[in-house]
């Protein structure tokens, strides 16, 4: 990587996810030596998003659907920031205004103390560089008439930066794919191969945050462990601030080092992963907690009766998957 | 080689005389691509059995196979029997087979979105079940019947439900109204294909404490279809693992997750368990992708992932153990079980990284 | 591409059942192609070669049935049929490509612009694309004859015009699947947007969908032109069009009822190859929507 980027390369401040016996790659730039004061890098403001629902009747309105309702949180700069929320929790809607892609009802999305929420496109081109994505569906995401090259060069092309060449191999080799891969097409890889595509082209821009949405859902057990290892050793190795949007505590849990629990467009727990995973304030953490099945609990002896019992545990207003016939996340 | 493990799978089955349903030997193929080899499994009355596998493993097809409903061009052979029932369901007429599903064996779909008919409200798809299978008395006494199946699956509001088109539904709804037109007629094998994987956790729970209470209170088999380790155990009594269209390793749960003799099991089960890291913090992997379906190396479908292949593995490895505990492997594993302890670890590979790409960048 | 036995994911049965219903022969686009083939090989010979001159009047040789020196036989002013049939091949493909040309390039724009812009916008255009998609084509045509006067150029604008709104609702729909797709997402998020983001995602996965249209429309524009000549709005005598030639044979059906029958064929011909190739292509860019699922 022949470092244009202005950052200095000294690594005076690790942060809470440095690791000293983390690889250390060919050119990588340095930890977090940009001046961001001591800000959050994403600040979250308030954020409230309504969906018009479909009109279903001629004469009587739709009305609307809450997908967030008034959500703060800050992410500081080197943290990685887990969002759990089960569907309709608003967390997917949520990742969206942080990038960006769509506008909020009310309230302010700012990256590195700028607005960035509600400003045209044109206007966004420093958001653009420093903040990319990882969607869900790692075949959804590639276009599937673009070549893989293109795929990964793209967001170098819409920014306008050069010598693409030399950095599509680079980025090939960091996450783990053969060198004639941008050639092929994206139904020619399988689905983790898919998903490592979608990982380079984020990683294309060298941005200084990574929002992920739910990247590994789609994958099978073996597939995940490789994404989620390769993903934090890209995370480690290139400094980035990770937000990471799942249904899965255990996935945030096992990534992150801040969790965000939501839910219906509130989050209703936030603190370090150890706090929350351990000894989990709010009742609804405590449930979600209790409804993941694990090999070991299974193992000594918890079984579908108890996983159920203690899902309901604690729950004021009954069965969770009762009442809600429009789910806030599938509307447009 | 092959020849052998199916006589001693055979006569094994023979011995059993209280199973429900007995897989035998059965080849799903393409053309010339072999989809599915030598598969076999039986279901003691009341058992609950896991199939695991990732997908591509061909679990889903088994299910398909088992119950009639292969796409056209997939060719069955083998040999599929119910008890109850005379032949191998296999060579069984449509008629007979369209007969038995529904009410001797019944099955839950992953996508309950797609798995019901949107043009009909949840109650009447509960009733139409019923009197498909000419049970169940009047419309009246159906309406009726249906009411108690959707209260039966403790769905709130049954009555309101009932009477809902399944887009206005919930997923959790939904499945709980598949579930209740899979018991309807009281089956005697359940067969369950990820039932809950496209549910949220809390609902999941449900759900699975559902299945397990429905099949147990009707004293049907359960086939529980699942790429979750975890799902299974909380679930299951015994496991069958499934790679390559194969099945390659089969145990009771407690012994088959604690103790696993098959790389590949042993992989899936070390790679599954996300507190279990390494000194760096990183999972343990199995090396590689699945290769697709009809892809996979002859002898040993796992030989091209493993670590402990060797040249012997080019021939497809005998089943070794019971029929329904053992494994098809030539270098199994012993007792030592899988380090799971919450504290970093040593790993004990030589390479942290067994992921190939991420060790190429290193190296 | 590559071959076959590339990575391609495991995703299981349905995507070997796709594979192998690849195995049968598509056999609507093979004999749609071989069709229009014919009618282009035809087109295209008559620029270089035909039997005779078309408009060469032979008053002594008047109903001559098939013969080896005519192999269609002559018309009821001796002019030899099949050198007719040839030059008419002509006007019907041009008529074709112009009219499916100027729906196209107007069409397809307008369809994209609809999906991808705001809400109120994209209603109100969509709204008045209904407005234009219930005029029939047929009755524009009519009336720009009635002003421009008849010729083949006024009636091939006019189709095409017609044919607009088609393809302007066929891409629009096309765009908004696109527009609502991941990948799409993923490339606003890498700060594309605008002309971009149409010309490099949009355009070539509505693509399949376009050419499948326009293969249908050619064949509806070809029925047209000869629908507007059989009623004399379209071509005029004496250049060879099929629909008037099926017009001028229609005067002397009672004397040569065998006349009608060249024109008439060649345009089932056409008008079939055009129908098959664009079931044939749908098939071919996606197998999902093919019949045999």
């Amino acid at each position: 990587m022949t470092d244009a980027t202005p950052h200095p390369t000294s690594s005076e401040r690790p942060g809470p996810g440095y690791r000293a016996d983390a690889h250390t790659r060919r050119g990588v730039a340095g930890p977090r030596g940009v001046a961001l004061g001591d800000g959050p890098i994403l600040e979250v403001v308030d954020l409230v998003r309504s969906f018009r629902r479909p009109r279903t009747s001629l004469f009587r309105s739709p009305g609307a659907v809450d997908a967030l309702r008034g959500v703060s949180l800050d992410v500081h700069a080197g943290q990685r920031f887990g969002i759990v929320g089960e569907s309709g929790s608003g967390k997917s809607t949520l990742l969206r205004l942080m990038a960006a892609l769509d506008r909020p009802t009310s309230g302010t999305v700012s990256f590195r103390g700028r607005t960035v929420s509600g400003v045209p496109e044109r206007r966004l081109g420093f958001l653009r560089d420093d903040l990319q994505v990882v969607f869900q569906d790692p075949m959804g995401s590639l276009d599937p008439r673009m070549r893989v090259a293109d795929i990964i060069t793209e967001p170098l092309v819409a920014q306008g930066h050069g010598d693409r060449e030399a950095r599509l191999a680079e980025l090939l080799d960091a996450v783990g794919l053969a060198k004639d891969a941008g050639r092929r097409w994206p139904h020619q890889f399988s689905g983790g191969q898919r998903q490592r595509i979608a990982i380079a082209r984020a990683l294309s821009t060298r941005p200084k945050v990574l929002l992920a949405d739910e990247p590994v859902s789609a994958l099978d057990v073996s597939v995940r462990a490789q994404i989620l290892n390769l993903l934090a050793d890209l995370v480690d190795a290139y400094d980035l601030t990770l937000v990471f949007v799942s249904h899965d505590l255990t996935v945030v849990r096992h990534l992150c080092d801040t969790i965000a629990v939501m839910r219906a467009g509130e989050v209703v727990e936030t603190g370090p992963t150890a706090d929350v995973a351990e000894d989990p304030q709010h009742p609804y953490t405590r449930q979600l907690l209790g409804a993941v099945p694990t090999l070991q609990g299974a193992l000594a002896g918890r079984d579908a009766a108890t996983l159920a019992r203690r899902a309901r545990a604690e729950s004021s207003d009954g069965d969770p998957s009762h009442g809600t016939t429009v789910e806030p996340e599938e509307a447009p | 080689m092959a020849d052998q493990t199916v006589v001693t799978r055979a006569d094994d089955t023979a011995a059993a005389s209280d199973d429900r349903l007995v897989v035998d030997g059965l080849d799903v193929r393409v053309g010339l691509v072999g989809l599915l080899h030598d598969v076999g499994f039986r279901l003691g009355a009341g058992e609950r059995v896991g199939l695991i596998g990732e997908s591509g493993s061909g679990k889903s097809l088994t299910a398909l196979a088992i119950m009639g409903l292969l796409p056209d061009g997939l060719v069955a052979s083998g040999h599929v029997g119910l008890a109850g029932t005379d032949g191998n369901l296999l060579d069984a007429a449509d008629v007979r087979m369209a007969d038995l599903r529904g009410r001797r064996m019944s099955m839950v779909f992953q996508e309950p979105m797609t798995a019901l008919n949107p043009l009909m409200k949840a109650g009447d798809q509960v009733a139409e079940v019923l009197a498909i299978h000419g049970l169940g008395g009047s419309g009246r006494d159906r309406d009726r019947r249906a009411l108690e199946l959707l209260d039966a699956v403790r769905m709130h509001e049954p009555e309101l439900v009932r009477r809902r088109y399944p887009h206005q539904l919930s997923g959790g709804q939904r499945q709980r109204v598949m579930l209740a037109i899979a018991l309807a007629n009281e089956p005697d094998v359940l067969i369950c294909d990820e039932p809950t994987t496209a549910l949220d956790v809390t609902v999941q729970a449900q759900m699975l404490d559902l299945v397990v209470e429905g099949a147990r209170d009707r004293d049907a088999s359960l086939l529980f279809i699942t790429h979750d380790l975890a799902v299974v155990a909380t679930v299951c009594d015994r496991v069958l693992v499934m790679y390559g269209g194969r099945i390659v390793e089969a145990g009771p749960v407690q012994q088959l997750f604690t103790a696993p003799r098959h790389p590949y099991t042993r992989g899936l089960v070390a790679s599954s368990d996300l507190d279990a890291v390494d000194a760096a913090g990183r999972l343990p992997t199995i090396p590689g992708v699945v290769p697709a379906a009809g892809t996979f190396p002859a002898g040993c479908v796992f030989r091209t992932r493993c670590e402990r292949a060797t040249e012997a593995c080019a021939e497809p490895p005998p089943w070794t153990g019971q029929y329904d505990d053992g494994h098809a492997c030539i270098h199994p594993y012993g007792d030592e079980p899988v380090a799971r302890d919450p504290e970093p670890r040593p790993d004990p590979r030589p390479d942290p990284h067994p992921e190939p790409g991420v060790s190429e960048v290193t190296s | 591409m590559s071959a076959a036995g590339d990575v391609v994911d495991a995703t299981g049965a349905p995507v070997v059942v796709a594979d192998e219903s690849i195995g049968d022969v598509n056999w609507s686009l093979w004999i749609g192609a071989a069709l229009v083939g014919l009618v282009a090989a035809m087109a295209l010979v008559s620029f270089l070669w035909t039997p005779y001159d078309p408009y060469f009047v032979d008053v002594t040789n008047r109903f001559g049935g098939p013969s080896p020196t005519n192999l269609f036989g002559t018309d009821q002013f001796g002019r030899d049929v099949l050198s007719r049939l040839m030059v008419g091949a002509r006007t019907t493909l041009f008529v074709g490509v112009v009219s499916v040309g100027v729906a196209g390039v107007v069409g397809t724009p307008l369809g994209i612009l609809m999906g991808m812009a705001p809400g109120w916008l994209h209603r109100v255009l969509l709204r008045g694309n209904d407005l234009l998609l219930a005029f029939p084509a047929l009755l524009l045509a009519i009336m720009f004859a009635a002003v421009f006067g008849p010729s083949t150029t006024t009636a091939m604008v006019a189709i095409g015009i017609g044919t607009i709104p088609v393809f302007a609702r066929i891409a629009r729909s096309g765009t908004v699947q696109v527009m609502s797709s991941e990948y799409v997402l993923a490339a606003r998020s890498a700060g594309r947007r605008g002309v971009r983001l149409a010309v490099r995602h949009v355009v070539p996965n509505i693509a399949s969908l376009l050419l499948v249209q326009a293969s249908v429309s050619f064949a509806i524009a070809i029925l047209a032109e000869a629908a507007l000549s059989f009623l004399q709005f379209g071509t005029p005598a004496p250049i060879p069009s099929w629909g008037l030639m099926l017009f001028q044979a229609q005067s002397v059906l009672a004397v040569n009822p065998g006349l009608t029958v060249w024109p008439g064929v060649g345009i089932a011909v056409a008008v079939l190859g055009f129908n098959l190739l664009g079931d044939g292509l749908r098939d071919r860019f996606d197998p999902r929507l093919a019949g045999h699922s």
